[in-house]
């Protein structure tokens, strides 16, 4: 059953995902985007890990891709950044076809590696596993200085982002 | 006692979310490789860090420890801050020089 909804889901994201790199138009690929992230919950879903799920949910698909969005809409991007042919660096056809080998080769390494590996004793987890509860609870006792420096950066890039925006490059 | 049997029958393989994980990230990484354009080169690094999310959080139902959900509790974090300042920057740079083009952004290098 579990696999059942694994393999759709898995293929849904790896589609999605490359819809991402091969789209030519910016919104396009920001909407394949928030199709795999919604795509990555259900997998979390699966996982039992209900409370990343939800974050998922409302920080990737809905704050961050929000603000890609946003970003592309402000800079009205039609027939900038990009010429029609997405597939070359630099007009350079070799260089995106060696470095596209080379990102296989490596993940036909890691698959290997992957395979090589003994997997075969899961723990089982009991139902109150991944939910709010549990993951709050260890959130705020055994990491509570990771959270306060998660605080930190947040406010950081707050200010990083008004004040990069505000001024201009010289 | 069976009911735990049958669950543990029908449980995906770890290996499965490491390969999932680990083709997304190629992808990820293709797409940072190939892209010219900034916005998209942006998107491509998000895949990847959702990726290493899938790693994490299928080893830490393997394990049955929940430090793996609050490693990419972190990894949601300094993705917000990076995609933050990363278009913040792209908009300062876009008012300096009106393209994304990122081959053409080489006031760092002379």
């Amino acid at each position: 059953m579990e696999l059942l909804i694994f393999y759709p889901l898995a293929g849904i994201c790896i589609v999605l995902a490359l819809g991402v790199v091969i789209n030519n138009s910016p919104v396009n690929s920001a909407m394949s985007l928030i199709g795999m992230m919604l795509g990555l919950a259900g997998i979390f879903i699966l996982q039992q890990a209900h409370f990343i799920a939800i974050l998922q949910i409302i920080i990737y698909a809905g704050a961050i891709m929000v603000l890609f969005m946003f970003v592309i809409m402000l800079l009205n991007l039609k027939g900038k950044g990009e010429d029609d042919s997405w597939i070359s660096r630099d007009k350079d056809l070799l260089l995106t076809v060696l470095s596209s080998l080379l990102a296989v080769g490596v993940l036909y390494k890691i698959i290997i590696i992957i395979n090589a590996g003994d997997f075969n004793s899961p723990a089982l987890p009991p139902d109150s596993f991944g939910t709010v509860r549990e993951v709050g609870t260890i959130l705020f006792t055994k990491f509570i200085l990771p959270f306060e420096m998660a605080s930190i950066l947040l406010l950081v890039a707050m200010i990083g982002a008004v004040v990069l925006a505000k001024s201009k490059v010289d | 006692m069976l009911k735990v049997r049958s669950i543990d029958m029908e449980m995906v393989p770890l290996t499965h979310y490491l390969f999932l994980s680990a083709t997304l990230f190629v992808i990820g990484v293709v797409g940072v490789l190939v892209r010219r354009n900034a916005i998209v080169v942006f998107m491509s690094i998000e895949i990847m860090l959702n990726a290493v999310n899938i790693s994490l959080i299928a080893f830490d139902r393997y394990l049955n420890l929940h430090d793996g959900q609050i490693f990419s509790f972190m990894v949601m974090c300094v993705a917000a801050a990076e995609v933050s300042v990363g278009l913040a920057i792209i908009i300062s740079l876009f008012r300096n020089k009106p393209t994304i083009n990122l081959d053409e952004f080489n006031i760092m290098k002379s």
